[in-house]
């Protein structure tokens, strides 16, 4: 304490020796005066483990200062009360500062967490391990090959029945169909999108919208499938009306579980005011992206029989979606953002419903690569094939079973569109979502380790279902290229604080653009504001750019019940952004932020720890390289390392390390203990292992898939079709799989052993 | 953390290696810079206990000329120094415990939120009204409204290590 120490270098001893014999004296006397001042002196002594010697120095130190003043050369029972006042005043002083200190240490060890999580879902969602391209080329294929009965389903149907055009009636329908988790017939639904389809085509590419005649307009963010978000909204805001237009800035669909029931609410309310409700495309209103994050599985699920139909029909009207909305000429609003080429002159004129998908491959590429006639083509994909030492980047395998070595060379014909493989050997096509358009870094020659003879780094993939290449577009003229460009940059951009425009090599696509980029390209038009989504944030929204982007991102509890706010932003006639934020919540209670962050943390670390089970393999033999000796264990680092090449998931794996894996004695790492705990849910315990990281890291598009072969939606299939899909779908992957360990597989898996599979 | 040597080497490394993957976690631009005001947060995360006063010297020794941003380079040699030398050391448990007990003058075994709070907002090193209210509905029993601050204790001193 600063006081007595200050004090005691000044008090000559022989007025302590005095001070301290008197205060002893008034203390005595005191105790029968005020025995409550006293008691709290003892009980703080005893509390504090102060000595009470040392709480009477205080105490007494105190009161004589006190009696400076007085003329009595004496200290005074007032007095001394006073300052055995004050000393408790400054120990509780003290004591709050230590509680306060200690509180906001543990404040931000949380935030620290919540960090950590954030990172891990946000590296995890962006983590392309599955080669969307070829699983998408693939799936057209089952879908023109295992035609569905087209049945009209059960003839008891009590959802909303629609007439069109839309009125209001059918709008509120169908608000209170959903909110009561009633489904619209498919019948409804693929009207309802030819009925958009036709109204879309209409539209330019960007939307030119005047606040001078309408109230405010309200732009809102990501949705994801939220309904609950969207109902919020509506609530909060009103419905939309000739009174209440809206901005919808894209990503209406994948990842939430009710992408359809929004993207229906949101098309149904285009339909019936078409100049007071406004759509974006965003980077998820593309088919690929859908087959990845869950909307082509919604829809398979939902509508059996005519899902192909369905998703065909997505396909077309995501890709007539205008892709950005102009404000008074001044604000722009767009999903992604922009890049250094952007040019709003030209993007306005281009054809956009060609532009599909983001993925696809520039004719750039192809020639880089010198590949130009097919059968230079196919000679080449032999040799390559077959001198593929895919052991020499060894820290770049694929996230695909060492028995890729084996992939035998399909060419059924030869005018084959040969897709090039997004999951390139390259190393970073783990971190993205899409790999080719990030050509430059992807198929430059990057010094390759292994032979010389090896021109390029990818992986040709081979097609062998040609028919069906509806999905996958072929190479196109330099013009097409840069339209593309355009789109893409749009869809799928970030910005940043550095200047300078450099591209997306997190997401894969488009760019990250610096407020230098910004800048210009608001002078350039005229504009003074860029709103864009894209981008979860905590808060729903953030500002940057010195406030000349807006981020809005609408889907409150993105990765995790109390993760995020969700956010909507309403502009007025002078075009100042206001905010409002808005969170669903499950439960009654508020949870407090050591509750969200657990929650957050613990589903992402199992998140991470599925992707840790689905890559055993690889990481196995990581670690093996590492531990020569067979001990079971490795260093910390070695182990980072390990999950580091093999994962390519750029996160802070030794802090992450007490969650993930036990320490032996000795503080090295063991393993093995990264995997316990994983059950894929399937016993497999008869199937090699490889088979068992296969099936659980395609289980999703599995699922799809089986839903497709399901005919009669019974919800089995037989073991035959099941053999066969699966043996063709092994065969795409280039996964080595003998027919026994198929057969095997499909009897583990027919529990009640009556021929079928029950695959739910 | 794991120190599986126990080499002076090999720990200053460690040491390195923990305040790098701190920094990280607030780098967004993956430019080894993070913005000022997180500076707290990652020092705490650490393991220390800087007061208010330590922060704002410490971070006046390595901000990048007010440019709000403090860059790795001057961090990790001034970071390691306070951890190898455990200059902010932490509180022990039992001293917290006693603190707590000191604003508990009745000796009831609870505070209420309105003393907590009082004393938070006015005494020591203040607490801004949102920090208040967080801290209430972290610590305080739901039902009753109060908070035992002996239960608490273990949530407040008990880290993972995260």
């Amino acid at each position: 304490m600063k006081a007595p120490a200050r004090a005691t270098r000044r008090i000559p001893s022989q007025t302590k020796k005095r001070i301290r014999a008197h205060s002893t004296f008034i203390y005595r006397a005191h105790k029968e005066v005020n025995p409550a001042g006293m008691r709290s002196l003892d009980l703080m002594a005893s509390r504090l483990s102060f000595p009470k010697p040392v709480l009477l120095r205080l105490v007494s130190l105190e009161a004589s200062r006190l009696s400076k003043t007085n003329r009595l050369k004496v200290v005074t029972l007032q007095e001394i009360n006073a300052a055995v006042t004050l000393v408790q005043r400054r120990i509780a002083m003290k004591a709050a500062v230590l509680i306060q200190r200690w509180y906001r240490r543990y404040i931000a060890r949380l935030e620290m967490r919540r960090r950590y999580t954030w990172n891990i879902f946000q590296s995890i969602e962006y983590a392309g391990e599955q080669d969307q391209l070829q699983l998408s080329s693939f799936f057209s294929f089952m879908l023109n090959n295992f035609t569905q009965l087209n049945g009209n389903g059960p003839e008891s149907y009590t959802g909303p029945r629609l007439t069109f055009p839309l009125s209001v009636s059918d709008t509120n329908a169908l608000l209170s169909a959903f909110k009561e988790q009633q489904s619209l017939h498919a019948r409804y639904v693929l009207q309802l999108l030819y009925e958009t389809k036709k109204l879309l085509k209409q539209m330019p590419n960007i939307i030119h919208l005047s606040t001078s005649y309408t109230k405010d307009i309200t732009i809102c963010g990501d949705l994801h499938g939220r309904l609950d978000d969207l109902l919020l909204i509506f609530y909060k805001n009103g419905l939309p009306s000739a009174e209440t237009p809206y901005v919808f800035n894209g990503d209406f669909v994948d990842r939430g579980k009710k992408s359809i029931e929004v993207v229906m609410l949101l098309f149904a309310y285009l339909l019936l005011y078409p100049d007071n409700m406004h759509l974006n495309r965003g980077n998820h209103e593309d088919h690929i992206m859908n087959l990845r994050y869950g909307f082509t599985k919604e829809v398979m699920q939902k509508y059996k029989t005519h899902g192909r139909e369905i998703l065909q029909l997505f396909q077309d009207v995501f890709s007539l979606l205008p892709v950005a909305t102009v404000i008074d000429g001044k604000v722009l609003i767009v999903h992604g953002g922009i890049s250094d080429q952007t040019d709003l002159d030209f993007l306005s004129t281009i054809e956009r419903h060609k532009v599909k998908s983001a993925l696809r491959f520039p004719r750039r590429t192809l020639e880089q690569l010198d590949i130009g006639q097919s059968s230079r083509q196919m000679k080449r994909m032999i040799s390559t094939d077959g001198s593929r030492p895919s052991s020499s980047r060894s820290h770049s395998k694929n996230q695909r079973t060492p028995n890729q070595r084996k992939r035998r060379c399909r060419i059924s014909r030869q005018d084959s569109a040969v897709s090039i493989s997004p999951s390139s050997s390259s190393s970073s096509s783990s971190s993205s979502s899409l790999c080719s358009p990030r050509t430059p870094s992807c198929l430059t020659p990057r010094p390759c380790p292994s032979s010389p003879s090896m021109t390029y780094t990818i992986n040709v993939l081979h097609v062998p279902f040609l028919d069906s290449l509806t999905s996958v577009p072929p190479p196109s003229s330099p013009q097409h290229d840069q339209e593309w460009k355009q789109i893409v940059d749009i869809l799928w951009s970030d910005p940043k604080t550095q200047e300078g425009c450099s591209p997306n090599t997190f997401r894969g696509g488009g760019c990250y653009f610096g407020p230098d980029i910004t800048q210009r390209l608001l002078l350039q038009h005229g504009l003074q504001l860029l709103i864009r989504s894209h981008e979860c944030k905590q808060e729903g929204y953030e500002l940057c750019h010195g406030g000349q982007v807006i981020t809005i991102f609408s889907a409150s509890n993105y990765y995790e019940e109390g993760s995020n706010r969700g956010a909507y932003i309403k502009l007025g006639r002078d075009l100042v952004p206001r905010f409002y934020q808005y969170q669903v919540s499950r439960t009654t209670r508020k949870l407090t932020l050591t509750q969200r962050v657990r929650a957050a943390e613990g589903s992402a670390l199992r998140a991470l720890k599925e992707k840790l089970f689905t890559h055993r393999s690889e990481l196995m033999s990581g670690f093996q390289q590492y531990d020569q000796n067979n001990t079971g264990s490795v260093s910390v680092s070695e182990w980072a390392q390990v999950l580091e090449s093999v994962l390519r998931l750029d996160l802070p794996w030794r802090t992450l390390r007490p969650h993930l894996a036990r320490l032996a004695a000795d503080g090295s790492v063991e393993y093995q203990s990264c995997f316990e705990n994983m059950e894929p849910g399937i016993p497999l315990s008869q199937v090699t292992p490889n088979l068992a990281e296969t099936l659980f890291r395609y289980r999703t598009d599995i699922e799809i898939i089986f839903n497709i072969i399901d005919k009669d939606h019974s919800g089995l299939i037989s073991i035959e079709e099941f053999r066969q899909t699966w043996r063709l779908f092994s065969a795409h992957l280039g996964v080595d799989i003998d027919d026994r360990a198929i057969d095997d597989l499909a009897r583990s898996i027919d529990f009640n052993k009556d021929g079928s599979i029950d695959f739910t | 953390m794991a120190e599986s040597k126990p080499s002076a080497e090999a720990m200053v490394s460690d040491v390195h290696k923990k305040i790098k993957a701190a920094f990280e976690a607030f780098d967004y631009e993956t430019n080894n810079t993070v913005d000022v005001r997180e500076i707290g947060t990652i020092i705490y995360s650490l393991g220390c206990f800087p007061s208010q006063t330590d922060l704002h010297d410490f971070i006046a020794e390595v901000e990048e000329d007010h440019t709000g941003y403090i860059h790795l380079d001057k961090f990790l040699p001034a970071m390691a120094k306070i951890l190898l030398e455990h200059k902010y050391p932490p509180i022990p448990e039992d001293i917290l415990l006693q603190a707590f007990e000191v604003l508990d003058k009745e000796k009831k075994g609870y505070l209420e939120p309105e003393e907590l709070a009082n004393y938070m907002t006015q005494e020591g090193e203040l607490f801004t009204q949102e920090e208040m209210d967080e801290m209430l509905t972290a610590l305080a029993d739901h039902e009753k409204d109060l908070i035992y601050y002996k239960d608490i204790l273990s949530q407040l001193t008990i880290d993972p290590e995260l």
